[in-house]
């Protein structure tokens, strides 16, 4: 084997997964996700969350055979943190060190995530979490920039008369989210700028996990000693500051198989192969001394983890304040932006099944709101659920024919389902709220709701004590309605609706 | 909405270009073909009619006043289609086509108090202020959209901020705006009109000669028509502004129940010697902006000739129309028109038929008869009720109206419909935030059934979202 053939591997299908990944989330088309979506459904926590055995099974089975090539080919964020520090390799070669393993800092994240995951504390695990870590990214960062783009051939397809593109409102769902996946991309940024792989071997849970497998892997890294010379070549092109050159160990813990070691030794002396020989002891204290800038290493981390905390504390802060602006208009009527109201269940997509099972299974990855054509879904802003989608309806209701939240979703936490499934399934309740309603605050006949409900649970049946008879007010069956916010969605009563849906518990057919 | 039609109204344009410029390759001797391939106007070969009272001489093509440039880029921000119509309006560029239409011989402009939002009689007294005031003639209204404007003295107001607007001290053509609307139409001309005692004042106005001829211009009720001519004897109405235009000639009333066809307005006129101003003789553009096969049969016809000029001839061949009214936005829909009436050729008997033929054409297609005038807007729902209409009716046009998911294109034009609905309409002034209020119904002059036919559009994109079709 070619001393360089492995990394190029790992290069060729790290870009696969990571465009494949990452144009799902940029395409709002919901074309991509046919082709792409098992791309999502093969990331280790949304397997675990979806009880994907299958998906499991494989990934353990792959890193028992070659190591943790998970972490530099299928995770978007670690193949991302790669390409950062390749950039800062343009500038600065053979600058990675060789340092110890931070035990207590890594199990101690492991523990921290399970802990709030077994707790249900999903929005806090959600943070530590890197596929939903970086699909926050893509969907609040990149996104926007990827619709401007589109808006532009849009108007200039609309210039020409095609429609072969159409423009997509670019708006924030939710700031404190925008804010968490800012800071987090600040902070992969900077430390994959400074010290390759920082995040993956020292708070990331998926990659702590799947270090108990890879120690025992098939393949490894081995360095030959007698080629060896002891350049430190490898050492110093080591992303994951795992290879000890000097002593010829490597931390099969945190070598994620990227290749570069073997693809920068003068000698061949390393080589990817079965040998026999006892898995290095975890940060093992009989090897050489730490290099000079452990210290910095961790003081990096620490920098981490603070801004992490930092990031939610901001996001807190700020979510009150998270209102739209009025806009100006023409010669048209001014129509106000609509408000949310309050709901004091929310609305979950159909397919959640119960808030409580969704809940605990939803990693804030945005996908589904990514995918969402109708604008209705959006990341809370709940601090116990933040970041996970919640629907509300100011741009657009939950169209009946729509069912790409749930053929997204990769953790079960939005069940599959048909299109006959999705329009007969409960997720929310309509209610009236008589003042705001401009039958019986301004006397203006309407009947907007009952003329749009999908599942025809709205009928106009007259106003007491009104005289003209020409009043008619909404009677909901609450049998009939499935909380899709038709109603709520066409009331022409600004800025709050006077038909309202709430969220229900436990979503049923009806 | 309206960038749309003028879009496609250059479009349509430089087809005819195109196919002028394969005849002339064809042709070796070119005939009185110009230089670009199109017929030119001719100066000082206006056709004009006379005004048997007066006897001004009125060029058959007169300058509506309605659809007046704006400037765009002053539009306000994310501003779309009709939206950008509450921008300044360009009067640099009234300027010039007031210029260049008197230039060639146009010498009746029509205005109204209400028209570009209440802006038009200023911008169209700037323009014409430039020019000697016996070069021209002016139209302005006395209009009846807002009840506040109804009693006497705000009436007289209005006249008199009129004259003011306008530059002058006096009104040559004067007229009782749209009457026949309303939800009964004599009962709105009474309170108008008689109760307050206007109808005198105008008619005394014009024994002062503050106005020098008198009319009233029609839409809608027929009763409320009949009635104003059967007192024609004491009125002594100078002149009528009816509705005209091929498509309504035999069809207005198959459209909209409650409208009356033209040519019986026109021979009613014509019995009794008043001479017709017409408006909407191009529907709103409608008229300029044809499906393809009906274009290419016109172009079969008269390739140099443009689509709108086949309307415009239909009119002036009718010997008692005084002029045709054309609510111009642009300096080519100018040039067009210019180039139709100087001068004008009158249709054949054949050529009658041939726009008849193709009356029943367009009528099948089942357009929604909107002209886009505005008089419906703003819907207090904030709708774009013209918007909406005219996207339908462009699908419609283009092709892109399936009626049913088992055509072979219907994911192309299903496609076309919906995008284009999202581009040419903002979401939350669509179709399905109508919530049938009915206060746009009375002011529709095609007496379309707006609610309802909202409910119709928005009932075909549900099925088109929907894939129920």
């Amino acid at each position: 084997m070619h001393k360089k053939t492995l990394q190029r591997i790992r290069r060729v299908l790290a870009a696969i997964f990571f465009l494949g990944i990452t144009l799902m989330f940029l395409d709002f088309s919901g074309t991509l996700h046919k082709f792409l979506g098992w791309m999502a459904k093969a990331q280790f926590l949304p397997a675990v969350l979806a009880l994907n055995f299958v998906v499991i099974a494989i990934l353990l089975i792959i890193t028992l055979l070659f190591g943790r090539i998970y972490c530099s080919v299928i995770c978007p964020l670690g193949v991302f943190q790669d390409g950062v520090a390749h950039v800062h390799n343009w500038k600065k070669k053979n600058r990675y060190t060789f340092s110890k393993a931070h035990n207590i800092l890594r199990y101690t994240m492991l523990g921290v995530f399970v802990v709030t995951l077994v707790a249900g504390l999903n929005s806090i695990a959600a943070l530590l979490a890197p596929y939903s870590a970086y699909g926050r990214i893509v969907q609040s960062l990149f996104a926007p920039v990827w619709q401007w783009i589109n808006n532009g051939l849009a108007s200039l397809s609309e210039h020409f008369n095609s429609y072969a593109f159409y423009s997509k409102e670019v708006w924030m769902r939710s700031l404190p989210t925008l804010i968490i996946a800012a800071v987090t991309l600040v902070v992969i940024v900077i430390l994959s700028w400074r010290n390759g792989r920082t995040y993956c071997n020292n708070i990331c849970p998926v990659g702590t996990f799947l270090s108990f497998f890879s120690r025992f892997s098939w393949f490894k890294m081995h360095i030959n000693e007698e080629k060896c010379i002891q350049c430190g070549l490898c050492t110093k092109n080591c992303k994951a500051s795992c290879i000890d050159g000097q002593n010829g160990f490597v931390d099969y813990s945190r070598c994620v198989t990227c290749g570069n070691c073997m693809a920068v030794c003068p000698k061949e002396a390393i080589e990817y192969k079965h040998f026999k020989g006892n898995p290095t002891p975890v940060g093992a204290n009989n090897h050489s001394p730490v290099p000079d800038d452990k210290q910095l290493d961790t003081e990096t981390v620490d920098t981490g983890k603070r801004a992490f905390l930092i990031g939610s504390a901001v996001a807190l802060g700020t979510a009150a304040f998270a209102q739209e602006k009025k806009k100006v208009d023409g010669g048209l009527a001014a129509i106000k932006d609509k408000v949310i109201p309050e709901r004091t269940v929310p609305i979950v997509p159909a397919g959640a099944g119960s808030l409580q099972r969704f809940r605990t299974h939803c990693t804030g990855c945005q996908l589904c709101v990514s995918q969402c054509p109708n604008d209705v879904l959006r990341p809370s802003t709940d601090l116990m659920h933040l970041m996970q989608p919640v629907m509300s309806y100011e741009r657009g209701w939950c169209r009946p024919e729509c069912t790409a939240c749930s053929d997204v979703c990769p953790t079960g936490a939005i069940l599959k389902l048909l299109k006959e499934e999705k329009a007969v399934t409960k997720k929310g309740q309509a209610y009236w709220v008589s003042q705001n309603c401009i039958v019986t605050a301004n006397g203006i006949p309407c009947g907007n709701c009952a003329r749009h409900c999908p599942a025809m649970a709205i009928e106009m049946v007259p106003k007491r004590g009104d005289e003209t008879g020409k009043l008619l007010i909404p009677s909901i069956n609450e049998s009939k309605c499935v909380g899709c916010g038709a109603c709520e969605y066409v009331c022409p009563a600004r800025p709050l609706s006077a038909i309202v849906v709430n969220g229900v518990e436990q979503q049923r057919t009806i | 909405m309206k960038d749309i039609t003028r879009r496609d109204f250059l479009k349509l344009l430089g087809a005819g270009t195109v196919a002028t410029a394969a005849t002339m390759t064809g042709c070796q001797n070119g005939g009185d073909l110009t230089p670009t391939g199109t017929i030119q106007p001719q100066k000082g070969q206006m056709t004009y009619r006379k005004n048997p009272k007066t006897g001004d001489k009125v060029s058959l093509l007169g300058f509506g006043m309605m659809r007046l440039p704006v400037i765009e880029s002053e539009a306000p921000k994310g501003a779309s289609g009709r939206e950008a119509k509450s921008a300044p309006i360009d009067q640099e560029m009234v300027n010039k086509m007031v210029d260049k239409a008197i230039e060639y011989g146009v010498n009746y402009f029509d205005t109204s108090p209400v028209y570009c939002q209440g802006r038009s009689e200023k911008a169209t007294g700037i323009a014409l202020s430039r020019h000697k005031r016996d070069s021209y003639y002016l139209a302005t209204k006395m209009s009846n959209f807002a009840p506040g404007t109804w009693p006497r003295e705000e009436s007289i107001k209005m006249f008199h901020n009129s004259l003011k607007e306008l530059q002058t001290d006096y009104i040559d053509y004067m007229l009782l705006h749209s009457v026949g609307g309303g939800k009964d139409g004599m009962e709105m001309l009474r309170q108008r009109y008689y109760d307050n005692g206007i109808l005198d004042f105008l008619l005394e106005q014009r024994e002062k000669g503050v106005i020098r001829n008198l009319g009233f211009s029609y839409h809608g009720d027929v009763k409320v028509f009949d009635y104003l001519l059967s007192r024609h004897d004491e009125y002594k109405w100078d002149f009528v502004q009816i509705e005209m235009n091929y498509l309504d000639w035999h069809f207005a009333h198959e459209i909209e129940e409650e409208n009356t066809r033209a040519d019986y307005l026109y021979n009613e006129l014509d019995k009794r010697k008043i001479p017709a101003v017409i408006m909407e003789p191009l529907l709103g553009g409608r008229l300029a902006n044809v499906p393809d096969h009906i274009v290419r049969e016109m172009k079969k016809r008269e390739p140099e000739r443009s689509v709108a000029s086949w309307a415009f001839r239909f009119c002036g061949t009718f010997p008692n129309v005084l002029t045709s009214l054309s609510g111009m936005t642009y300096m080519d829909h100018l040039d067009d028109n210019l180039a139709t009436h100087c001068p004008l050729k009158p249709l054949t008997a054949e050529e009658l038929n041939f726009l008849e033929d193709i009356a029943k054409k367009i009528y099948d297609l089942k357009n929604i008869p909107c002209t886009a005038c505005q008089y419906c807007m703003p819907c207090p729902f904030g709708l774009d009720i013209p918007g909406i209409f005219s996207h339908y009716n462009k699908c419609i046009k283009e092709g892109n109206f399936a009626k049913s998911q088992d055509e072979s294109d219907y994911k192309k034009m299903r496609r076309a419909f919906l995008i284009g609905y999202d581009r040419s309409v903002p979401k939350l002034r669509q179709a399905d935030h109508c919530t049938h209020c009915g206060e746009c119904v009375h002011h529709c002059p095609q007496r379309i059934n707006i609610p309802e036919t909202m409910q119709m559009v928005n009932d075909y994109v549900e099925k088109l979202k929907q894939g129920t079709l």
